[in-house]
């Protein structure tokens, strides 16, 4: 039953991540985006949401998880820095760790303070 | 335009979200079923997504750069739908920051080394094929 849970919400994440591909053009802004923002919705349900609800099965672990994504952070930032971009490699690993650990905090702290 | 030209039509345009949706399902399935078969007390299930998929999605680059072989559809649904919904950011970066201060530098140290070093692991095995098939 958890499978079916995370497999519907992963789908949706992975649609909405493909969605946000094709409006953010650029070779990393669109990766940043779904891990900040995916980052923050996380962080906001586990503040409030109880572990193994339902609701965190769909929309955390399905659709956050899916929504955001590691491997093609990794797979671009390697590559970056592959090509001589060292520097915009550096900055995006550092750009995706700050940017999501704070919206991960931003996101709990606002749930908690509206729950 | 006849009513077949537009079902055809519809039907290619809706085929990259089936195929995305797909991998997502599947992506996201098996990253629950690891992360409930390994131990707690540390994050080892997002770890091991991570490394694993950003192996795979490294050798799935650098089959496009390099081979050319895969096309575009086999690409959608392994790398933007499978792969990409495996792996995940959020999940790492929710778990790094319940950690404690040591552990969660540990925890960013080992996703970011590993698996860096698995994409570029990736890309050492598709120069090796490459290099085979063309020799």
């Amino acid at each position: 039953m958890n499978l079916l849970l995370v497999g519907a919400g992963g789908v949706l994440g992975a649609l909405a991540r493909y969605a946000v591909g094709a409006w953010l053009p650029g070779r990393t802004r669109d990766t940043l985006a779904v891990n900040v923002l995916g980052s923050f919705a996380l962080g906001a349900l586990t503040a409030v949401a109880a572990e193994g609800a339902a609701l965190s099965t769909v929309f955390g672990i399905g659709f956050c998880g899916a929504f955001t994504t590691f491997s093609s952070f990794a797979v671009e930032t390697v590559t970056l820095y592959d090509d001589g971009e060292r520097r915009a490699a550096v900055r995006n690993a550092a750009a995706n760790l700050v940017g999501a650990l704070a919206a991960v905090g931003v996101g709990g702290w606002l749930a908690t303070a509206l729950a | 335009m006849s009513g077949s030209d537009a079902t055809e039509s519809l039907a290619e345009r809706l085929r990259p979200l089936a195929l995305v949706a797909v991998g997502g399902f599947a992506g996201a399935a098996l990253r629950y079923a690891v992360s409930v078969a390994l131990p707690g007390g540390f994050p080892w299930g997002t770890l091991a997504v991570n490394v694993a998929g950003s192996f795979a999605l490294g050798v799935l680059f650098y089959e496009a750069r390099l081979v050319g072989r895969l096309g575009p559809r086999m690409r959608l649904l392994l790398g933007t739908g499978f792969l990409s919904s495996f792996t995940t950011y959020s999940a790492f970066a929710v778990e790094t920051a319940a950690l404690s201060p040591g552990l969660a530098v540990a925890n960013v140290g080992a996703n970011y080394a590993l698996g860096f070093a698995a994409v570029l692991a990736g890309r050492a095995v598709v120069r090796t094929a490459s290099e085979e098939v063309a020799g």
